[in-house]
């Protein structure tokens, strides 16, 4: 395995196990499993963080079933078929991303929808989450690779660009994943030691820039709370301290389904959204959480798979690029609310209360699903 | 190109894994942190925040009659609380707790506000349950409820200056609240709650201690005579125009406080605007010149020396007396007269004489016997004891004064446990403002043949002397008169008088002794005989028929009573 071209190999083995029903509509079986087990699972600590709430979980099984069938839809295309549309779809996404910033509609001080007559309203930048890795892979996979600095450049700008129009929202957890995802196309495309080098020293350059003249102050405030919430218990500092209460107070086996304390008595902020894995660890203790970071895990593990198996510069490009995203989520997620990162909207992926993500994250399992199940009519 | 290309990408898909791998080892770490190794400080710090304790109420003690008729009782009400840290001072739902509450919107921010920091202010005290339910209903966090109670005293004026009063805290201030305020005061409990974030109880969680209820006491007033005395002495203090006014009266067979009221009054449930004046219980903190009510405990003194019978012969012409330059004085000159009659005409003279052949310390020390210039015991707070002279030479004019009540002070208390000890034959009980189960341990302390002699004579005070407006209708009784100049700033006022009467009834086997004082009446009529007595008549009638006495006159015929008076006999 170490020795194997990551991009170049050509998988070999038969995949007549993978057939059968679920091959005929592009599902792949492995993937299937393991995200309907986090499904099930999620609904089920939903339903004790969002207090019991029927209405929530009907509401968020509503959003999985559309994320399904998004899922199925966007199996059943070929790989190329999102090859050539990717430069459409990304330049459709960043005037989108512009809308935003001229006509949006938002709330908290932030502009983060678009409200168009006979479309539902959407988050652009969400979208953004897919079209940017899948232009930077057309864009590399064009060329031979790993491409020229030139090259590198390009690809670099064009992630850039919507990030940019991104954080001007400000979103910046979005603008993180955004470029994260893209950056990951690049990182995957081949770029030597000594450009990474080059980039992790650029980072920390900019890094103070970022901080004095980009970073927003409740940005920074995130930032500082992080590295010491005890400053401001009562206030920036609440929500984290509430949260590794929780977290801790569960214990190695926690509290019981539905018989969390802090979870449920209001001490716990943002209990059925963005910190819903204290709730599960409140409640199913240091096991539960294990259990889903072991999902997740699988989950991740079987992503990067089919990458390593995608049969196409593109398709592994991004493949790669969907599987760090969704990994980004998951450890920027447990991360923040388990402090060791600051605090970024980054809901928990599939488990979270909330639309948008999820249904975008179907989407990707659904490209990853078209890679995978279009192997051998490729190969063929 | 190829080898190179190769190792490349294997330290790509190296790289990419390990990234995998460590973010997982790490979230894994920090999990075991938190679960693991702070999982106690943790789960503390949760139980922290979820639970408190809350104070558990203890219930008060009600202060009832003999009878059991309550005189103060706890009613539970509702107490609102807010956590300023909770609340923003510029929430505009604040504006609709004041509203419900009734009271300033802009207080109740400027409180909020100057507070903020702290995590529990009263925002209203003890209100009704359903007004609190009201401003629960406006559901705007940080306001709370608590189960708090209030202290009701449902008679009002009638018995205030004996039941005192509790300030908010539920502790007694003065009266019987204040002096048995720790039997009376339950211990309050704590119970652990778990709370919400915005504080408010979900349930309850244990009972760390159990709030231990005060203990009921019941009083020795009769709440039917207390009313009784409270509405006849008010009716002759308005009457009179008088500035303030007494009345004592004690079951003279246990020494118990059957009534006691004063004028001016106050109603303890809203003492909002509170005279202090009003506050005294005058019978017990005031202290006066007894004057001629004393006389009757000269002649006891004269009577028990052997040397006197209630016949002996004094005289009191030419109705005045004098020691160097004191001049004392009778209203007219009586002639010759019985000791009896010294008493009935109240003969400053004729006492004054007694006296002097007795002397001093003979009657000093009967004095002391039947209870003056000692505290009665009953441990109400602010008793004034009163001075009772012992100088260790008498002149005269002291002798003379004292034996008719001046040079003194006593307080109606006092008084009226003196004549108990004439009206029960002898024996001096302890006072008590509670009831008494068992029959006191009395002390005998005058002879039954003279107390009964005296009786006696206090009968013909009320039938043909200067207490004939003091007999009741339907009872004989015995009493004395006393008409005192009241002492202001420059000594005693030309023209301000204290009325009093000292009585007992039925006279043949008196049940109560009670004492009406009267402070500078003001409309003409001013002896003890003409201001005092008719109170005296009327309650004392009124109460021995509450009390079921056997009349001893009926309605047509006066029944002849047995004889029990030397004199007549």
């Amino acid at each position: 395995m170490a020795d194997r071209d990551f991009i170049r190999q050509m998988p070999e083995q038969s995949l007549g196990g993978e057939r059968g029903l679920l091959g005929a509509i592009h599902l792949d079986p492995w993937l299937l499993l393991l995200l309907s087990v986090l499904l099930c699972a999620g609904l089920v600590v939903l339903y004790s963080g969002a207090d019991q709430n029927v209405a929530v979980v009907e509401a968020q099984g509503v959003r999985i079933g559309i994320g399904f069938l998004i899922m199925v839809l966007l199996a059943q295309p070929d790989p190329a078929f999102y090859r050539r549309w990717s430069p459409l779809v990304y330049i459709a996404g960043v005037m989108a991303l512009m809308a935003v910033l001229i006509m949006g509609v938002g709330a908290k001080g932030a502009q983060r929808w678009l409200d168009l007559p006979g479309l539902p309203r959407f988050q652009p930048s969400e979208f953004m989450k897919l079209a940017v890795p899948a232009m930077a892979a057309w864009y590399l996979s064009r060329f031979y690779l790993p491409p020229s600095l030139s090259r590198l450049m390009v690809a670099v700008v064009l992630v850039l660009v919507p990030m940019v129009l991104i954080i001007r929202q400000p979103d910046l957890g979005t603008a993180l994943l955004v470029g994260a995802a893209g950056l990951v196309v690049v990182f995957f495309a081949g770029i030597s030691w000594k450009l990474v080098g080059a980039f992790l020293a650029l980072i920390g350059v900019t890094a103070p820039a970022l901080w004095f003249f980009v970073m927003r102050e409740y940005q920074k405030q995130r930032v500082l709370t992080l590295l010491n919430p005890e400053s401001d218990p009562l206030g920036s500092g609440w929500n984290i301290i509430q949260s590794k209460t929780a977290i801790g107070s569960g214990g190695l086996t926690g509290k019981g389904w539905l018989s969390g304390t802090q979870s449920h008595l209001d001490f716990l902020p943002e209990s059925h959204t963005d910190f819903i894995v204290a709730v599960l660890a409140e409640e199913f203790g240091f096991i539960g959480v294990l259990a889903l970071l072991f999902l997740y895990l699988l989950i991740i593990g079987r992503c990067f798979y089919i990458a390593v198996y995608a049969q196409d510069s593109f398709s592994r490009l991004l493949a790669g690029a969907l599987t760090m995203t969704f990994f980004v989520y998951v450890f920027v997620n447990i991360g923040m609310v388990s402090g060791i990162l600051p605090i970024v909207g980054v809901p928990l992926p599939l488990v979270s209360f909330g639309g948008t993500s999820i249904v975008t994250l179907m989407a990707g399992f659904g490209v990853l699903m078209s890679i995978h199940t279009h192997r051998r009519m490729l190969a063929a | 190109m190829t080898m190179m290309r190769r190792l490349v990408s294997a330290w790509r898909f190296v790289f990419v894994v390990s990234v995998f791998l460590a973010a997982g080892v790490t979230l894994g770490w920090r999990l075991v942190d938190l679960h693991v190794v702070d999982q106690a400080f943790l789960n503390q710090q949760g139980e922290v925040r979820s639970t408190r304790i809350d104070p558990v109420e203890a219930h008060r003690g009600m202060l009832t009659d003999r009878k059991g008729q309550p005189l103060a009782v706890s009613t539970p009400v509702e107490t609102i609380w807010a956590n300023p840290r909770d609340i923003d001072a510029d929430d505009p739902r604040i504006a609709r707790v004041a509203r419900v509450l009734d009271i300033s919107e802009a207080d109740l921010r400027r409180r909020l506000r100057t507070h903020q920091n702290r995590q529990f202010i009263y925002v209203r005290r003890k209100v009704q349950p359903e007004l609190a339910d009201a401003v629960m209903a406006q559901d705007v966090p940080g306001f709370h409820t608590r189960r708090d109670y209030r202290r009701y005293y449902p008679t009002g004026e009638v018995s205030a200056h004996l039941t005192g009063f509790t300030n908010i805290d539920e502790q007694g201030q003065e009266g019987i609240e204040l002096t048995y305020n720790d039997w009376l005061s339950g211990q309050a409990g704590a119970k652990r709650v778990v709370q919400d974030n915005r504080g408010r109880v979900i349930k309850d969680l244990s009972l760390v201690r159990e709030a231990k209820p005060g203990k009921d006491l019941a009083l020795s007033i009769d709440l039917r005579l207390q009313y009784l005395a409270y509405r006849e002495l008010k009716a002759v203090v308005q009457a009179h125009d008088a500035r303030s006014g007494t009345l004592v009266m004690l079951d003279v067979d246990t020494g118990e406080v059957l009534a006691m009221v004063n004028q001016p009054s106050f109603n303890p449930n809203d003492r909002s605007q509170l005279d202090p004046r009003r506050l005294r219980n005058r019978a017990i903190t005031d202290l006066f010149e007894p004057g001629s009510t004393m006389k009757p405990f000269s002649a006891t003194a004269a009577l028990e020396t052997g040397a006197f019978t209630p016949r002996t012969r004094v005289e009191t012409s030419p109705g005045y007396l004098r020691f160097g330059q004191y001049t004392i004085r009778d209203t007219r000159n009586h002639g010759e007269l019985s000791l009896s009659e010294v008493i009935s005409e109240s003969s400053n003279v004729g006492m004054s004489k007694v006296a002097g052949e007795i002397g001093g310390n003979t009657i000093r020390n009967l004095y002391y016997r039947v209870g003056f210039g000692q505290a009665t015991g009953v441990g109400f707070p602010g008793e004034a004891v009163g001075v009772l002279p012992a100088p260790p030479e008498w002149r005269p004019v002291e002798v003379a004064t004292l034996s008719y009540g001046y040079g003194m002070s006593v307080n109606a208390l006092q008084l009226a446990q003196a004549y108990m000890v004439l009206a029960n034959g002898g024996v001096r009980y302890p006072i008590s403002l509670l009831k008494q189960d068992e029959a006191p341990e009395g002390e005998r302390v005058i002879p039954e043949a003279v107390s009964r002699q005296v009786r006696g004579m206090l009968r013909k005070v009320v039938e043909e002397g200067t207490g004939r407006r003091g007999a009741p209708a339907i009872y004989d009784a015995g009493g004395k008169t006393g008409t005192v100049h009241l002492v202001g700033a420059g000594g005693y006022q030309k023209s301000q008088y204290k009325a009093i009467f000292a009585g007992v009834a039925p006279a043949d086997n008196p049940r109560v002794a009670c004492v009406v004082a009267v402070d500078a009446p003001s409309n003409g009529e001013y002896y003890g005989g003409e201001v005092a007595a008719p109170v005296f008549a009327r309650v004392v009638n009124d109460a021995l028929r509450l009390m079921n006495a056997r009349p001893d006159i009926d309605g047509t015929s006066v029944a002849q009573s047995p004889v029990d008076d030397g004199e007549r006999g």
